[in-house]
């Protein structure tokens, strides 16, 4: 009994480390593609840059003007208040659709096609169709919208309809992923639950209720947190179609972001910028993954 | 409460799946057994409800249900997969039928659930939901989901497949004490030939979607009217040998023995023999004798199946009492008493022994 139980211990002593030679491309590349040019970003954000050969160090003066900055706070309420209502209108609606979608026979290819086409339409393209889409003289959403009695819609002029707007082409652009997300989840519930839930007499509620929706909560925390962080840092299709505009109304942290750094070229303060609203999207992301993952426990 | 299928054709793909099924089920328990692709699961769907017969009428009590849906009828159904609501606890789980029936007010309900949890062994485990139970248990609860509401017709469609052999065992126990005094027709479909025999209830036997035979298992066991009833009810299979007539004999690989009754001479035949009837040792006179090949020999606890090769082509399976050590590629002989030898036409009828020699099969 001894030789048996002491041999595994020996074993573990000598330890075979070759393994980490498969790692080290990994490292590399990953050292390359993000440490090393996030590490830049940290040397910029603790360095006051006149040129490349004159800086001085001031330590965490950058964080502290930027966090105390009151375009960049109400920059930071505004995205979060454009994620919290892209997760609002985007997770229903595409788990709405979703279920609506046929299970069977010819229309499930058709439906799907359809439902994904917004997903294979590049970012900044989607910008310049929504961009003329909405606009009241040429474009026929904003002119449909304006023959309503009593509206007056204009994105170029009225905060509103401007957030109105990118709120609207967001949801349009991405509730098909979500869709898509929850059709592959429901599509893997056996039959005969469905079948179970007939003989029940169940209401197509309670069937989505007590059959579909728990089985929707593992796509739903993945799409939860891809809207989330896309959200977040959108930036594309709000540059292209308000430009942050009118005023700040739809003036997104990433877009703040871009003209201090690009615009203003202020490296020192769009540094400390970076680090922290990439701190806070992994923090968040943290805290829905746990929150949702043990919820469901 | 009384189930009839009239005529019912299932038709899929260009395929039939159901043809001409003509059942009449009365209250209590029947056994629908047939083999993997038989049509029990198309028979039990039509039954309940589920999807509707190309042609042919569904009738409970009388009363024509064919185009009634599975929603306003008085039916339960067990899978083959444990399917149960994974977001309710084992309670609301039992509940969920009852509610939904006007019949039950709410102490009722409460009653009901504890008195079926009580009876599947379920009391302790009323809290939990189902991904936090085994799979006999999640069956369990299946089950007891079904029986919660007294229904007209309960289809219970393979239930024990999934389970471990213990537990099948000892569900198989329960359920026909359950199922005994029920007052609804209760349909149990199994693949398992065995589950048919121990439940002893009116069988019927399905195959490539035709009813093949309806009666007692035992009886249809020992005189079988049919090859396919009898490939039915064979575990392990029935062992089939080719057989010709001459002059009232049947010549079977070398061996040959009176044929039961008079057939023509020159017809083939099938020989059904039943693996516990082969033997390695010279029993009566007259015994029918192959020399074989050993190919190899599966030892199980309490017996040894050997497989052996007649004339290098024809299998035979024996099923020996005991443990016993074989070497494949050796040489055997194999014995069987032609009492014991089933004969069926080209047709897949069996041809009876003449008068009353019918030797009782059963042994």
């Amino acid at each position: 009994m001894t030789e048996v139980g002491e041999e595994p211990r020996a074993d573990l002593k000598r330890r075979n480390n070759r393994a980490w030679w498969l790692v080290l491309p990994v490292v590399v590349s990953v050292a390359f593609t993000a440490v090393i040019p996030l590490m830049t970003v940290v040397n910029f954000s603790v360095q006051d840059v006149f040129t490349p050969s004159d800086r001085i160090f001031v330590g965490l003066e950058w964080f502290r003007s930027i966090t105390r900055d009151p375009e960049v706070r109400s920059a930071f309420v505004r995205t979060l208040l454009f994620s919290a209502q892209v997760l609002l209108l985007e997770i229903p609606l595409g788990v709405a659709l979703a279920v609506c979608m046929p299970r069977r026979g010819v229309w499930v290819s058709v439906a799907l096609v359809l439902v994904a086409l917004p997903l294979l339409i590049p970012w900044n393209v989607v910008g310049t169709i929504w961009q003329i889409f909405a606009r009241g003289d040429i474009g026929l959403g904003g002119w449909a919208v304006n023959h309503v009695p009593g509206v007056d819609f204009n994105y170029t002029l009225d905060s509103t309809d401007a957030w109105i707007t990118v709120l609207v082409m967001d949801v349009w652009h991405w509730t098909p992923l979500v869709a898509l997300l929850a059709y592959a989840g429901l599509r893997s519930i056996p039959e005969p639950y469905f079948q179970a839930a007939q003989i029940d007499a169940a209401s197509a509620w309670a069937t989505f209720r007590h059959i579909q929706l728990p089985r929707l909560r593992g796509v739903l925390t993945i799409a939860i947190l891809l809207r989330f962080m896309d959200s977040f840092m959108i930036y594309t299709e709000p540059f292209v179609v308000t430009g942050g505009g009118p005023g700040n109304a739809t003036s997104f942290l990433s877009i703040l972001l871009s003209k201090i750094a690009v615009g203003q070229f202020d490296l020192g303060p769009a540094g400390a910028f970076s680090l922290l609203y990439f701190l806070f999207v992994q923090i968040l992301c943290y805290v829905f993954f746990t929150v949702l993952t043990r919820s469901g426990r | 409460m009384t189930l009839i299928l009239d005529g019912v054709f299932v038709r899929r793909r260009g395929e039939t799946w159901l043809d001409d099924v003509r059942l009449e089920l009365s209250n209590g328990m029947t056994t629908l057994v047939g083999p993997m692709t038989a049509g029990k699961t198309t028979l039990m769907r039509v039954a309940a409800g589920l999807s509707p017969p190309d042609s042919g009428r569904v009738m409970v009590d009388g009363k024509d249900v064919t185009s009634i849906s599975v929603r306003k009828r008085s039916v339960a159904f067990v899978y083959q997969q444990f399917i149960n609501y994974p977001s309710l606890t084992v309670y609301e789980n039992i509940a969920s039928p009852l509610r939904l029936d006007p019949g039950f007010r709410r102490d009722g309900i409460d009653r009901r659930v504890r008195e079926v949890a009580e009876l599947m062994g379920l009391a302790a485990l009323l809290g939990r939901r189902p991904a936090e139970l085994s799979g006999g248990q999640q069956q369990r609860t299946a089950i007891a989901r079904a029986l919660a509401r007294p229904v007209d017709v309960l289809l219970l469609d393979e239930p024990l497949a999934n389970l471990d052999f213990k537990l099948r065992e000892q569900l198989r126990a329960d359920l026909k004490a359950m199922f005994a005094d029920s007052s609804g027709v209760v349909l149990y479909a199994t693949a398992d030939p065995n589950e048919a025999l121990t439940f002893a209830a009116p069988t019927v036997v399905l195959g490539e979607g035709r009813v093949q035979h309806i009666g007692d298992a035992a009886e249809m066991y020992a005189r079988p009217p049919t090859l396919a009833v009898a490939a039915t009810l064979s575990d392990p299979p029935l062992n089939l040998l080719p057989g010709v007539v001459r002059d009232g004999r049947i010549e079977c690989l070398g061996a040959e023995f009176p044929a039961p009754r008079a057939h023509p001479s020159g017809r083939t035949v099938t020989l059904g023999v039943r693996p516990h009837q082969v033997r390695l040792e010279r029993g009566g006179p007259g015994a029918l004798e192959w020399p074989a090949e050993i190919r190899l020999a599966e030892v199980t606890g309490s017996a040894t199946f050997l497989h052996l090769l007649l004339r290098d082509q024809v299998h035979l399976v024996a099923h020996l009492p005991g443990t016993r050590q074989f070497t494949p590629g050796g040489s055997a002989v194999a014995y069987v008493d032609p009492a014991h030898v089933l004969v069926f036409d080209e047709d897949g009828a069996r041809l009876p022994a003449t008068g009353a020699a019918e030797v009782d099969l059963h042994g």
